[in-house]
């Protein structure tokens, strides 16, 4: 279907032109010129996506909001977009959080605002232009360029180890990703010329060259979802990375492989992904259970937290690796609500860190008695990254778990131990920074959050707390596309 | 007997430019010192002038001359159209940096042009004496090029260098010419291929003679294991020099490998297809992985050109039109982004200080966020990542090596660029995450300003719009072979 309208281009170019608006304010003098407008060019960039949802038709299978136009004739490469249930929530999920990431670096980010916001914004722009490509190419670009800002905000704006963990961000992500690019023009070639992503969905192919290109796509996905083995460089950046960078990350782009992975992997090689998901759901497994325990033995708050995710992402590879409707669909809502979560639980880190500048946990304690509303948010935030019943986190581990049963109890027996250990390394650390008595000097002179932070905390805490009571509006979009994806799945290409 | 005179309307931008040259050796002579920027203009004024003899005169088809020995086609017209607009950039480059080094000069610009017309004929060549000339006459007003600064020890070194390596190349070239000559009986181009392909010549002198040919290229194109050149010249000479040898010859270079080797050998494409991969595949292992132990940049960039060189081969030794087309892409887009960072280092350079340390860049973005974001697209496009330029080329020498079926050969490429990487990310990282060593303002004439602007916006627009660049390169090769 084509919309009248080229929405879904609005949706990608308005963020980066505000980004450009931005970064053209200059110097620090006119900061809060920068600030305003880059608050008002994220809330724009929501507020046009929001058609995105209400004019989305959630029975139809096929590509929706389509755009198709010739871009690079010589290797007819299409500007080709469209979206699907699987797609669409997560645009949603991205222009949700760019005004929230704008509003937490307000007070924060003082040095070269106009660069960091625009960063921001363009950044934002770009992914949705990950989430919506059709064209292996123009999927490629965006995939990429999204490396560019993260780069300068981890290496510019980030810790005192930024460098370090800038490059091995960069260098890491690209390693992935350039072997991707070399199995797209393979299946250019096989394909007989053409880099559309659905024309390689229905392209035959026997299950040596599938396998192959499986390795291909893993490493760029594996490496960017993060899955255990290869995760090491998410701590790193997470830990150096300002606050909005680690939201961003972790909200936003880690969400990236698990889309490389509906979109290309499942369906372009379903034969390979059959016959590998025994390797997929135990690499999934060991990050589920062996970075959870990694996570319980940090002394940092941010590492301990990118642990975390890497252990809650290990579901999202684990549902989508089962083949079943439980499975995938868990997996989306997963990542939906790893989104809110990651985001909330770093803003939460950030608050503390902006006043004490420390991210060790040794270093807090008895938080709870000089921030007492920030503690309540925390709580709240603390429970529902250890998946409790009621909140966003729940849901998607409980379905994820389901599929597993499924297809096999002990599967499910082993995911189901994140329920214990996700609480335990959570609310371990939780207890230790926020309850007991003052035990550090830093913490007696703390103050309790600001408006504009209880603003952000609150829009996050509300939607975990929607989610968590009633995912119907978040399944019922990605219901058709599920259903369909994993009818070609089964079907296969032999 | 009668004597028919040459048609010699194809030849019209080298005989308009050899007049210029000697008109701007005159004027300079008689402007004197006051007035040197009067050959700089002259230079300017030949240059678009040829640009327009080749426009207006270009006509669809292939026209020779001279008795065979010129060729006039779409593929010469658009690499001298482009040779034209690249010298000219590399004269507004340079202007500043020669004039506070003593090297603004009538002799500068005269070797500059008499380079020029070197390429012209290189490209135009249909015959192998007509390559060999035009070939010497390049190298040899280079070479004096890099010596123009004779109280430099650096350059004077450079330029011996350059010199008897490059004499050296020559020689071979010249062997493995006589070589063929030897097996075909031909000089000219068309002839030798139509002797090739009939049988007659003996295949291993003609091998043998491959050798040589193919060795002779490669140090002209700065390949492994014949760069070794490379990195001692472009540190050693002046920056505006290393400007000029890395960036128009390429241009040149690429259309005497297609003379050669695909219009003149293309029979015996399964040979030099083999040799050139070897070549290729250790240029990019010897250009990234030397690139990442320099701290001196313009050596880095020597490294990062020999990379880049195994990158372009790449399409050549795919052996069709669409891998020649994306070679020729891949040159082009090449010579854009040596030109913006070259000119960069100019900028960055003043009197009596030349930006050639990488540390030079530290904290750039602070100093001028807007030349550092320039460099950070050219680095980004030399690194081949979205949405600059570089990927474009890149791209499209993967898909034509992927399409030739050397998928292993590919694997290596994109692993190597992954290392190559690294380097150009370590110049963003001085720019953008470290404090700058100096406050020194950066003060670019106005000319230069523009052009740098330009130059940089165009890697991201043609990053974002390849289209038409690519069908230039595609049209010119289909129309040529």
């Amino acid at each position: 279907m084509s919309f009248g309208f080229p929405l879904l281009s609005l949706i990608i170019w308005l963020p980066i032109l505000a980004g450009i608006a931005v970064l053209a304010t200059g110097s620090d003098r006119n900061a809060q010129l920068a600030r305003w407008l880059a608050l008002v060019g994220s809330v724009t960039g929501l507020l046009v996506a929001i058609p995105l949802y209400c004019y989305f038709d959630p029975l139809m299978g096929a590509m929706q909001f389509v755009e198709y136009h010739p871009w690079i004739e010589r290797f007819n490469i299409h500007y080709h977009l469209g979206v699907d249930g699987i797609a669409m929530p997560l645009i949603l999920l991205n222009c949700f959080t760019t005004p929230l990431v704008v509003m937490a670096g307000w007070q924060v980010i003082n040095n070269r605002v106009s660069q960091y916001m625009g960063a921001l914004l363009i950044m934002s722009g770009i992914v949705n232009g990950v989430f919506s490509s059709l064209d292996a190419i123009l999927f490629y670009v965006f995939w990429e360029a999204s490396l560019i800002p993260m780069f300068l905000i981890i290496g510019i704006w980030g810790g005192p180890n930024r460098v370090y963990a800038a490059i091995k961000f960069f260098l890491y992500t690209l390693m992935g990703s350039l072997l991707m690019l070399v199995a797209f023009i393979y299946l250019y070639t096989v394909s007989g010329g053409s880099f559309s992503i659905l024309d390689y969905h229905k392209l035959p192919l026997p299950l040596a060259p599938q396998i192959l290109i499986f390795i291909a796509f893993l490493l760029a996905f594996a490496v960017k979802v993060p899955m255990w083995p290869v995760h090491t460089w998410l701590p790193d950046a997470h830990v150096e990375a300002p606050t909005g960078g680690s939201v961003v990350l972790a909200a936003i782009l880690l969400k990236l492989g698990g889309y490389g992975f509906l979109r290309f992997s499942l369906p372009i090689v379903p034969d390979a992904s059959q016959y590998l998901s025994g390797m997929m759901i135990t690499l999934s497994l060991v990050a589920v259970v062996y970075i959870g325990l990694v996570a319980l033995v940090q002394a940092d708050m941010k590492k301990l937290i990118a642990y975390s995710s890497v252990s809650h992402m290990g579901f999202v590879t684990l549902g989508f690796f089962l083949f079943n409707a439980y499975g995938v669909e868990g997996a989306m809502v997963q990542m939906i609500s790893h989104g809110f979560i990651s985001a909330a639980m770093f803003l939460c880190v950030g608050v503390l860190y902006d006043r004490l500048h420390s991210r060790q946990i040794a270093d807090y304690g008895g938080v709870a008695n000089k921030m007492p509303v920030f503690a309540a948010f925390f709580m709240l935030f603390a429970m529902a990254n250890s998946g409790l019943p009621g909140t966003s986190g729940f849901v998607g581990e409980f379905m994820v778990i389901m599929g597993a049963v499924q297809v096999n109890f002990w599967y499910a027996f082993l995911a189901a131990t994140t329920l214990i250990f996700g609480a335990a390394y959570t609310l371990w650390m939780y207890k230790r920074v926020v309850f007991g008595a003052v035990a550090n000097p830093g913490v007696e002179v703390l103050k309790d959050i600001n408006r504009r932070e209880i603003l952000i905390l609150t829009i996050l805490a509300a939607v975990v707390l929607w989610m968590g009571v009633y995912p119907l509006p978040l399944t019922e979009v990605m219901h058709t596309t599920v259903d369909d994806l994993l009818a070609h799945v089964t079907r296969g290409k032999l | 007997m009668n004597f028919l005179p040459p048609d010699l309307a194809p030849a019209y931008p080298e005989i308009f430019l050899l007049v210029m040259v000697c008109v701007v050796l005159l004027a300079d002579l008689a402007a004197g010192e006051k007035r040197r920027y009067i050959a700089y203009l002259l230079a300017q004024v030949a240059l678009l002038g040829c640009a327009l003899i080749t426009f207006v005169t270009s006509a669809p088809g292939v026209t020779y001359t001279f008795s065979g020995m010129f060729v006039d086609d779409a593929m010469a017209d658009i690499l001298k159209l482009l040779t034209y607009v690249t010298v000219s950039m590399v004269l507004v480059y340079s202007r500043g940096y020669i004039a506070v080094r003593g090297m603004f000069s009538g002799e500068y610009f005269s070797l500059t042009l008499f380079a020029t017309l070197g390429m012209m004929v290189m490209i135009s060549a249909s015959h192998f004496l007509t390559l060999y000339l035009g070939l010497e006459l390049l190298s040899l007003s280079l070479y004096a090029m890099v010596a123009l600064r004779r109280d430099s020890v650096d350059a004077t070194e450079a330029a011996i260098k350059y010199f008897i390596l490059g004499a050296l190349a020559s020689g071979f070239l010249l062997y493995g010419m006589s070589m063929v000559y030897g097996a075909t009986g031909a000089l000219h181009i068309a002839q030798v291929t139509a002797v090739i392909q009939s049988g007659a010549a003996d295949y291993t002198v003609l091998v043998v003679g491959l050798v040589f040919i193919v060795a002779g290229i490669s140090f002209k194109l700065s390949a492994a294991p014949f760069h070794m050149w490379a990195p001692d010249v472009y540190q050693g000479a002046p920056t505006a020099v290393v400007l000029f040898i890395g960036s128009a010859p390429k241009l040149a270079a690429f259309g005497f490998v297609m003379r050669l080797l695909v219009e003149g050998m293309g029979a015996m494409a399964a040979d030099w297809q083999g040799m050139l991969i070897i070549l290729a595949v250790m240029s990019m292992i010897i250009g990234n992985l030397a690139a990442i132990a320099q701290t001196n940049i313009k050596r880095m960039l020597a490294y990062s050109t020999i990379s880049h060189m195994g990158f372009m081969l790449l399409g050549i030794i795919s052996g069709d039109e669409n891998g020649y087309s994306s070679s020729m892409f891949y040159m082009v887009v090449y010579v854009l982004m040596t030109l913006g960072t070259f000119g960069m280092i100019m900028l960055l350079s003043r009197e009596g200080f030349e930006a050639e340390k990488l540390s030079d860049f530290k904290g750039l973005n602070r100093r001028n966020p807007w030349y550092a974001f320039i460099t950070l697209l050219l680095m980004f496009s030399l690194a081949g990542v979205p949405p600059v330029v570089g990927f474009y080329a890149k791209l499209s020498v993967l898909q034509a090596v992927l399409n030739a079926g050397y998928i292993w050969l590919a694997v290596v490429a994109v692993l190597f660029s992954l290392v190559g990487a690294f380097y150009y990310l370590r110049i963003v990282k001085l720019m953008y995450f470290d404090e700058p060593e100096t406050d020194a303002p950066i003060l670019p004439a106005g000319d230069v300003k523009l052009l740098i602007s330009a130059n940089g916006l165009a890697v991201l627009a043609f990053g974002l719009f390849p289209q038409a660049l690519m069908a230039l390169c595609a049209y010119a090769i289909q129309q040529s072979i």
